[in-house]
């Protein structure tokens, strides 16, 4: 099986032993034993760290708390004795003795090799400077460093990170998740340059930066000041940072001592050939400590690789050769996506480089094109792509065909050339699930697709229900249409429903310039197909006339959704729910006296407190509904219109009146907001939420609106939202009155409410928008704000009525009743 | 067809125009959805979508055309079937209007002719 000359000068029974117990020392052992050649070694490890194999990699993400240390064990004790491996930890070998091959310990234990593995790995670098010695200065390479960090973060303020590179950063993440306050500096202009270009780099420090890290770049540090510990950070231009904890992190250099002891030919690591061999036949190495044909190593993929190829070396494979491949580098902060790979940038004017850049999604992409071919890419906010990309750079494809796509991702570019795209929908199992509302998989889409031989996304949506409920899917149905009929139904113009070619803007704009009152005026102006539109348009038109039009138009109950009709949100066995407002999450005893009563004299089954701090009365009879409302309404309680697009919920925390860390009148300023923006109606639903400090505990930053509340004033956020489309809100600017707030917040309603889709939420809007534009017409444009608010207000004057008291009192009662009974039986 | 299996659920105007009310039987059986159109044309169907039930007479009704409030499912009005290309129908119930009122046509059950 192997080619066992290299083998045959061995003993029988041959003794290897292993410097070093890291990632790449251990596997290199896993791979040798996978080998039948690998029997025949008595191994010893020693490892200068007192613990078991463990996943370096994975130090960041102990610092950050998103794991403990035993989760990051590679290989537990029980695993070196059940493989026959002795090993030595926290004794470092001092000395290779290459005549009588032998190593030895820093306690003074000898052992005989016939190969020897060296994988010392490397050491962090540090820069010339005073105070290095000082305690609470480390490094972030091991257990130990990360043992120092932790303490440090339980008992001290200020930390400062010097190095912004990947382990900097992620350093610098981890301190600030445990709650200290952290400074980075980093020597160049932008984070991670040899990873990132400089728009890549400046999102990231501004994501940091907003998530509280403070940057000092282009900062080199002078020295480490303290007496008998370090207090601070003083930079060559002056700049003085206070430190409690300082961290080294500005690289790494092979550990090479031993090899440079032992004679063996060493440059800036101890250099291997293809086959992971020293000068010396008899001794390999591997990992960060090697250099192979020039280049040395930080990353993990490279180093798996080389341990494939040593191991099986060591097990007399001879034709094993490593290789080193275009490699990738990802971060390790959550919710911070960040890849790169290859070439950052053009080498010369050959060389294409093509960005897309999104600011208001965060999202920053980058190829590097190099004859036909993908050379380098940067990718940041959006990253799923990453190893495609990288497979493309490995494979060195061809990638010309694709040149105008590449940048959208893999996806939006093997959806438009056919043949590649055909592969991922073609691989896909048919019982895939595309659709969640409507349970459509794959299979069924395409199958609709080919009998029935449709061609546009409003048809499949009509065979087969997929992306016909909440849409999410839309994107996936349009590239399994291209797939399966090779149809681009992105091309296709979005109309507001099959009765008109008009999109949205465009019904929007006919409304305010021909001034068009009802609905029937829209539908003729605009050449609706069908007489009385549809249940698709018709409620887009009735909410678009009433907000042109407020006290002028009239809404029309019959083109609204049923919830909306009826005040109240249908659920799936016909009954309905009632949830009354509690003004910015406010309640009395007499509020509760009277929901508890409503609910044992109606028999109301469940009784349940939402998410936006109200509580929902579920299975109401729909003919109980005006009578629940009465007694509702009694007790002062109004609609908290929970079915309606319009304000739904004020989230708010309980501020500065007592909680402890309150800065401002948190619940106060909700409750002004809520009462000065409830029963608007508005494209889609509206939450808000208000917190009174960064802790943010209301959730501000996931909200249409959210406040949070700082010493200084107050922050406000738009355009975030839960729920399948997870989105974070932008800040849209920091204020400093309440005043300031409410003005904002009713300008910001009245600009979604004129010029958004119907059915389309803030978060959306934003994002397709833009943050500037939002701002621009907000915080740039002073007046326009004003007028926005005015106008805001003055449709509230016919908006803020409850319909729960005029039903209760009579309004619209027929549609709570049914017909008076009949006899007669149906089957 | 007999006189009195037309039951008389009252005038025209009880049913809100591009609107619909339910209709209990007393005896037994699935609810009634009595629509009226924006022409005032009316129609009678059993309450139930043909997909998975949902009550029609709460759908927003354009033309002859309810859609199901539960997953937008359309439904004529006058046949009670399925709007293409869903496949399904909801059965429809025979109805007249004499003198301003809505007649359906709901045949005493077997059972109670012969008590």
């Amino acid at each position: 099986m192997y080619i066992n000359d290299d083998l045959a000068r061995l003993p029988p029974v041959a003794q290897l032993v292993v410097i070093g117990n890291g990632m790449a020392a251990m596997r290199t052992v896993e791979e040798l034993l996978k080998h039948e050649g690998g029997k025949r070694y008595r191994i010893t490890v020693f490892g200068a760290e007192p613990h078991v194999n463990y996943n370096r990699i994975m130090l960041s993400s102990v610092l950050a708390g998103d794991k403990q240390l035993d989760e990051i064990v590679i290989n537990p004790r029980q695993w070196y004795e059940e493989n026959g491996i002795r090993l030595i930890t926290g004794d470092e070998v001092t000395a290779i003795d290459r005549d009588a091959r032998t190593v030895t310990s820093a306690s003074g234990i000898c052992v005989p090799y016939d190969r020897l593995l060296i994988a010392t790995g490397s050491k962090p670098l540090a820069p010339r400077i005073p105070g290095l010695e000082l305690p609470g200065v480390c490094a972030f390479r091991d257990i130990a460093d990360v043992d120092k960090m932790l303490a440090a973060a339980r008992t001290h303020k200020h930390a400062v990170v010097i190095g912004g590179g990947l382990l900097g950063l992620e350093a610098a993440w981890g301190l600030r998740q445990r709650g200290m306050s952290v400074a980075l500096v980093h020597l160049m202009p932008t984070l991670m340059e040899r990873q990132l270009d400089a728009a890549a780099g400046q999102l990231l420090q501004r994501e940091l930066d907003r998530r509280g890290i403070a940057f000092f770049t282009e900062g080199q540090t002078k020295e480490i000041g303290g007496v008998d510990h370090a207090e601070r950070v003083l930079l060559e231009d002056g700049r003085e940072i206070p430190a409690d904890l300082v961290v080294l992190a500005i690289g790494i250099r092979p550990r090479i001592e031993l090899a440079v002891a032992a004679g063996l030919e060493i440059n800036r690591g101890i250099v291997v050939g293809d086959d992971m061999r020293t000068s010396d036949p008899d001794i390999f190495a591997v990992g960060e400590c090697v250099e192979h044909r020039g280049q040395v190593f930080g990353l993990v993929a490279p180093i798996w690789d080389q341990a494939k190829v040593c191991g099986a070396r060591l097990a007399g494979d001879q034709a094993a050769i490593f290789a080193s491949k275009a490699l990738s580098t990802s971060l390790k902060i959550t919710g911070v996506d960040v890849f790169s790979a290859g070439a950052l940038m053009a080498a010369d004017a050959s060389d294409e480089e093509i960005t897309l850049r999104d600011e208001s999604n965060g999202v920053y992409k980058k190829i590097v094109l190099r004859d036909g071919r993908l050379v380098g890419v940067v990718l940041y906010g959006h990253v799923v792509d990453g190893q495609w990309y990288l497979k493309l750079m490995r494979d060195k494809e061809d990638v010309s065909a694709l040149r105008e796509r590449l940048v959208f991702g893999k996806a939006f570019a093997e959806a438009e050339s056919g043949g590649a795209q055909a592969v991922d929908y073609e691989a896909m199992p048919d019982d895939t699930q595309i659709c969640g509302c409507n349970g459509v998989c794959k299979g069924d889409i395409v199958k609709a697709i080919r009998t029935l031989k449709l061609t546009t996304l409003s048809e499949v949506r009509a065979h087969t229900k997929a992306s016909a409920s909440c849409g999410q899917c839309t994107g996936q149905v349009e590239q399994i249409l291209a797939y399966a009929a090779g149809v681009d139904a992105r091309a296709t113009k979005k109309t507001v429903c099959d009765c008109t070619e008009a999109d949205h803007d465009e019904v929007r704009a006919a409304i305010r310039t021909q001034q068009l009152k009802s609905m029937d005026a829209v539908r003729t102006a605009l050449g609706w197909k069908k007489p009385e539109g549809c249940h698709k348009c018709r409620p887009a038109l009735n909410y678009y006339l009433l907000c042109a039009w407020p006290g002028e138009y009239r809404d029309d109950a019959s083109s609204r959704f049923v919830n909306e009709r009826l005040h109240a949100n249908i659920q799936k066995d016909g009954t309905y729910s009632v949830v009354p407002r509690m003004w910015g999450g406010l309640t009395t005893p007499a509020e509760l006296h009277a929901i508890a009563d409503v609910a044992e004299k109606f028999h109301i089954p469940t009784v349940k407190v939402t998410g936006g701090q109200r509580i929902d009365l579920l299975g109401v009879k729909k003919e109980d509904l005006p009578a629940v409302w009465s007694d509702l309404g009694q007790a002062g309680l109004v609609s908290g219109h929970a079915y309606a697009k319009g304000l739904r919920t004020v989230k708010t925390c309980v501020g500065k009146e007592w909680c402890r860390f309150g800065t401002q009148d948190s619940t106060g300023l909700g409750v002004k907001l809520e009462k000065m923006c409830w029963g608007s109606w508005t494209p889609h639903k509206v939450k808000f939420a208000v917190s009174g400090c960064p802790r943010n505990c209301a959730e501000a930053s996931i909200k249409d609106l959210g406040v949070i509340c700082i010493d200084a004033g107050y922050d406000i956020l738009v355009g975030g939202n839960g729920g399948v489309d997870l989105r974070a809100t932008d800040l849209l600017v920091r204020v400093s009155s309440e005043d300031e707030v409410l003005q904002y917040a009713g300008a910001f309603m009245q600009l979604y409410r004129e010029e958004a889709h119907y059915m389309e939420r803030s978060a959306p809007w934003v994002a397709r928008v833009g943050i500037d534009y939002v701002k621009r017409r907000l915080v740039e444009d002073a007046e326009g704000r004003e007028q926005l608010c005015q106008r805001f207000l003055y449709s509230q004057t016919f908006a803020r009525i409850d319909p729960w008291h005029e039903r209760a009192s009579g309004a619209a009662a027929a549609a709570f009743q049914p017909l008076p009974e009949v006899a007669g039986a149906l089957a | 067809m007999n006189a009195h299996d037309w039951k008389n659920i009252g005038p025209l105007e009880s049913i809100p125009r591009s609107g619909s009310r339910r209709l209990c039987l007393r005896q037994a059986g699935r609810p009634i959805a009595v629509f009226r159109t924006r022409d005032d044309e009316v129609f009678a169907l059993i309450d139930e979508c043909p997909h998975k039930k949902g009550p029609l007479s709460e759908g927003i009704v354009s033309g002859k055309t309810v859609t199901c409030p539960l997953h937008n499912w359309g439904i004529a009005l006058d046949s009670g079937e399925a709007v293409a290309p869903d496949e399904g129908r909801a059965g429809s119930i025979p109805l007249r209007v004499v003198d301003g009122n809505i007649h359906v046509y709901l045949p005493e059950p077997a059972v109670e002719a012969i008590a």
